[in-house]
């Protein structure tokens, strides 16, 4: 019975440092992706977009992933407007960073995005984040649920960590944030109509609708090609 | 007696595995160590909370009552004590059906592994066999009499 006893102890004081160790690893939000770059340079880079390049009206969306607003806008009117607007052809839409500083996570979520994107999986990323958007409220380190989204949208997860520990695109979201703040941005999701900033408490699914059909029914057709005979 | 021990040892593994799991709902720690699990896609699940506390909470108290109610069945008096099987088959079965619960919420809810929950069911399947065996085993000796 005392051996049982020693065992027993043995067994508790190897759990205890093990749980001690795991819990005092690192391996979480790297500082490079989660903060504001030391520079900002402007790599030509201006918004992932979905629709037509032909599309009469473009509708730039500033938004923030840690943001709630963005989140319900994301998941109840964006569906809507997807089926009606941006798969008709009739909107193209772009989506910039406007990182908020009162989300700690913001800059995180926004690189993670973008770094699925340069797997060419940004807006696959995009709706993970938004349509689980549980992780905002925690305050939890997400680090590693977002690696679950990325294995979840099938990135090749070496690349991934490659592009989260290096912090490729911070400059990349620092930019869109100050192009955001010229354009006197000063919450999120702003919306911008062809360039005109559109209210954002009428950023329904029915708003934009009638704005864009709007903009449709007053843009003379293009003319179209002549035809050699 | 042998049964007894290998459930407090067991209980204890599976004592600490749900409160690492358990520290982590608290926020302490850095993020899940999974391999290439979805862990946090299952602890950030609306899931993970159960009437109003952290599922991995349950794990703590029930590991720790099946080890306490164990280590209490291995003083002399109650060695001879049925009842002690009947307890710790009763505490684990409770556990094995939770785990069930759980472990189809992963599966076909969710659709996420965590191998942390996947090592507790191990544990608390193997504690509930034992507990079974164990029970048994006194029954079919006292039968024998």
């Amino acid at each position: 019975m005392r051996r049982f006893y020693v065992v027993f102890a043995v067994l508790a004081v190897v759990l205890g440092i093990g749980l001690f160790v795991l819990l005092r690893q690192g391996g979480g939000a790297s500082a490079a992706a989660a903060g504001p770059p030391p520079t900002v340079v402007d790599d030509g880079f201006r918004g992932y977009t979905m629709g037509s390049d032909d599309a009469v009206v473009e509708i730039t969306e500033y938004s923030d992933f840690e943001c709630p607003f963005c989140a319900n806008f994301a998941t109840i009117q964006m569906p809507t407007i997807k089926q009606q607007l941006i798969t008709t052809g009739k909107v193209r839409w772009r989506y910039r960073d406007f990182p908020l500083p009162v989300h700690q996570y913001s800059r995180y979520s926004a690189h993670a995005a973008h770094c699925a994107g340069e797997q060419g999986k940004f807006w696959e990323m995009h709706d993970q984040l938004f349509y689980h958007h549980q992780w905002a409220q925690t305050g939890r380190d997400p680090a590693g649920l977002f690696r679950d989204f990325a294995r979840d949208v099938g990135l090749d997860l070496q690349r991934y960590d490659a592009c989260m520990t290096a912090g490729r695109y911070a400059s990349r979201i620092e930019f869109s944030r100050q192009e955001g703040d010229q354009k006197l941005v000063n919450g999120t999701p702003t919306f911008f109509v062809n360039g005109k900033m559109f209210n954002a408490s009428r950023a329904t699914s029915d708003a934009f609708k009638a704005m864009a059909d709007s903009i449709i029914a007053h843009t003379p057709p293009k003319p179209r090609p002549r035809e050699d005979r | 007696m042998r049964s007894r021990q290998a459930i407090a040892l067991l209980a204890l593994v599976g004592c600490f595995v749900a409160l690492y799991l358990w520290l982590h709902a608290l926020g302490v720690g850095g993020p899940l160590k999974c391999g290439t699990g979805g862990c946090d896609t299952v602890q950030t699940s609306r899931w993970a909370v159960f009437l109003g506390f952290p599922v991995a909470l349950y794990g703590v108290i029930g590991y720790f009552v099946i080890l306490v109610v164990a280590v209490a069945a291995l003083r002399p008096a109650a060695l001879v004590q049925r009842k002690w099987n009947v307890v710790l088959v009763g505490l684990a079965s409770v556990g094995v059906l939770f785990t069930i619960y759980l472990t189809y919420l992963e599966l076909f809810v969710i659709h996420a592994i965590c191998r942390w929950c996947v090592g507790s069911a191990v544990i608390i399947t193997a504690i509930w066999i034992v507990a079974v065996k164990a029970m048994r085993s006194v029954q079919v000796s006292s039968d024998s009499y």
